[in-house]
């Protein structure tokens, strides 16, 4: 085994979202997932002579919308072209989508990570361009036959490929960037990006720079495919990696020597598999598509986009931590749970003017809730203004923190305000002057641990407390803690 | 020969057409007429001209972005050579 440094992985990422819209990229049939196989099509989709595609004037706003927050240059001439190939999921022959002239291109996304598993890095994208999605073909094992079953019904849903330049430098930052353009899509609106439905797929080419005596040598590009899951793409690409690594050992080849090679990803065996010569880009014969005339965008329309991106999380991210004086940690968790979660932070954060409490309760409590429940906050049985009362009632001091977790539980399960569950905890704020009794008749009653206190050694009012805590729950350790001291101090027992 | 036959017999493969030996001859002979046909624009100084994507001089053609009833799966179905009651039916499609 060579040391980690023997070669550095070059990662470059295109990826397939699937835009939000009702209808379909071309033609009015729904893109609804789940529907029974084949009973979304119509004659555009399918191809049948004399159909005519019209544009969704929804797809390319999302599109528009999506290009801009990516920072892309959006050309003020845009056009459709006809990607020629034989599939069977291809009933058309060929793939509506965009060659020369895409809807954007030359942006870029910059991505960090808290923990520091990456450095902070700028990742190029290539181009971001329109077209409609294939068709499914599933093979039919139960039956045992050779045939394969087509079903149409996602022919022409509206995908936006997003392509990087090779800016990535290990699987980490792969994952890290495709997490944060996740993250971007969601705050947008454009995508549910979910992967187990196919709305977001990723592909990943892969090579190594391997230094040598002789200076540094590339090794041919793979492309990775079938990834089904950010971690499965992670793992692919550190797999692929290490076997371009031996294969370089083994056989010296270097990028060129080779045509382009396509693997899939075996997620069970943990492996990638060779599949078929990937077909050179001439083979698709792209033209122009005769039956869609092309689209202008206007300086006006691209002003228009950037007006209703709203607050992106780069942005949400450093104004949590200058607001609230919350670190870059809390702020990336806080902002990684959507714009509704970071809504109901700001509200209990300015409500409670303690930005820092208001951060723990949501990284501990509130999300840990949300896991346990399998639950949205917007579905939160405790409303900000809730949490808030509760919060502002342990910065009173009239509960601790501990007691105030039995509190908020309360306040889950009854679905019922700070004061009401406090009430039904038989919580009261304990007088001040009776906290100050029950602390002298327990140090009354251990003349031990008061002679350990007069020494300074602190350790002994733990128990003390203890004791304190089993009279009366509602007491507030920290207070008891500095009458303990107090009293000891001043031999006032 | 404006085109060779080898570049015929790349075209019928990626448009998945099988060539007997008189038929690629045939074709290489026709599909070279057409290109040589074609190639008579070459005459033309074009250096000025604004190159455009479309013969038609209109730009952004959408439709709103409402759903329409689908085609009845049995009129979607009915031509495919071969089908069941849900899915067209295909020769195996092996790998990815």
């Amino acid at each position: 085994m060579m040391a980690d440094t023997a070669y550095e992985v070059i990662i470059g990422l295109e990826v397939h979202v699937q835009l939000q819209t009702q209808s379909k990229l071309f033609c009015r049939c729904s893109t609804r997932f789940g529907a029974p196989p084949n009973t979304q099509t119509c004659p555009v989709c399918i191809g049948l002579p004399g159909a005519l595609p019209v544009m969704n004037e929804e797809a390319f706003r999302l599109a528009l919308l999506t290009a801009v927050a990516l920072e892309c240059e959006i050309p003020s001439f845009t056009k459709w072209d006809r990607k020629n190939y034989y599939y069977p999921d291809l009933p058309k022959g060929y793939q509506i989508s965009q060659f020369d002239l895409p809807m954007s291109c030359h942006g870029g996304l910059e991505i960090s990570d808290a923990k520091g598993a990456f450095p902070d890095r700028r990742v190029r994208i290539l181009r971001a361009h329109l077209e409609e999605d294939a068709g499914k073909s599933m093979h039919d094992e139960v039956a045992g036959k050779a045939d394969s079953r087509i079903d149409l019904n996602r022919t022409g849903t509206p995908l936006l490929e997003i392509v990087t330049e090779p800016d990535m430098r290990s699987p980490q930052e792969a994952k890290g960037f495709l997490t944060e353009l996740k993250l971007l899509l969601t705050y947008l609106g454009v995508s549910d990006c979910n992967m187990q439905e196919g709305s977001l797929r990723v592909d990943a080419n892969v090579n190594l720079h391997v230094s040598t005596p002789g200076g540094v040598v590339a090794t041919p590009i793979v492309e990775i495919k079938n990834m089904n899951s950010f971690r499965a793409v992670e793992r692919a690409l550190a797999y692929e990696a290490e076997r371009q690594y031996q294969v370089w050992l083994e056989t010296g080849r270097k990028k060129g020597d080779v045509p382009k090679q396509t693997r899939g990803w075996d997620d069970q065996a943990q492996v990638t598999r060779g599949q078929r010569h990937k077909e050179e880009s001439s083979d698709y014969r792209y033209f122009p598509d005769p039956d869609l005339v092309p689209v202008r965008v206007t300086p006006a329309q691209i002003e228009e986009a950037r007006q209703r991106l709203g607050e992106l999380p780069a942005a949400l991210r450093s104004r949590l931590q200058s607001d609230y004086g919350i670190d870059a940690y809390s702020a990336d968790v806080l902002v990684n749970q959507g714009r509704l979660l970071v809504q109901y932070f700001e509200a209990v954060a300015q409500s409670t003017g303690d930005g820092k409490r208001a951060s723990n309760w949501m990284q501990q409590d509130v999300m840990r809730s949300l896991n346990e429940r399998s639950m949205v906050i917007g579905d939160f049985p405790v409303s900000a203004p809730a949490l808030a009362e509760l919060l502002s009632a342990v910065q009173r001091d009239e509960i601790d923190n501990t007691r105030a977790k039995d509190v908020f539980a309360r306040m889950i399960d009854d679905r019922c305000s700070a004061s009401d569950a406090m009430a039904a905890l038989g919580i009261a704020k304990v007088d001040e002057a009776q906290t100050v009794e029950l602390c002298r008749e327990i140090l009354r009653a251990n003349p031990k641990a008061v002679a350990d206190l007069k020494e300074g050694k602190q350790k002994a009012v733990g128990a003390l407390i203890g004791q304190a805590k089993q009279r009366n729950a509602n007491i507030n350790p920290g207070r008891i803690k500095e009458i303990f001291l107090d009293l000891a101090r001043s031999e006032q027992i | 020969m404006p085109l060779s036959s080898a570049e015929v017999e790349k075209v019928a493969l990626l448009s998945r057409l099988l060539l007997g030996e008189e038929e690629l001859r045939r074709m290489t002979a026709q599909l070279g007429d057409v290109v040589e046909y074609v190639r008579q624009l070459d005459e033309l100084d074009t250096t000025a001209v604004e190159p455009m994507a479309h013969a038609a001089e209109l730009s952004n053609v959408f439709a709103p972005d409402e759903v329409q009833p689908s085609l009845d799966r049995e009129l979607a179905l009915a031509n495919a050579p071969k089908r069941d009651d849900e899915c067209y039916r295909v020769p195996a499609v092996l790998g990815d």
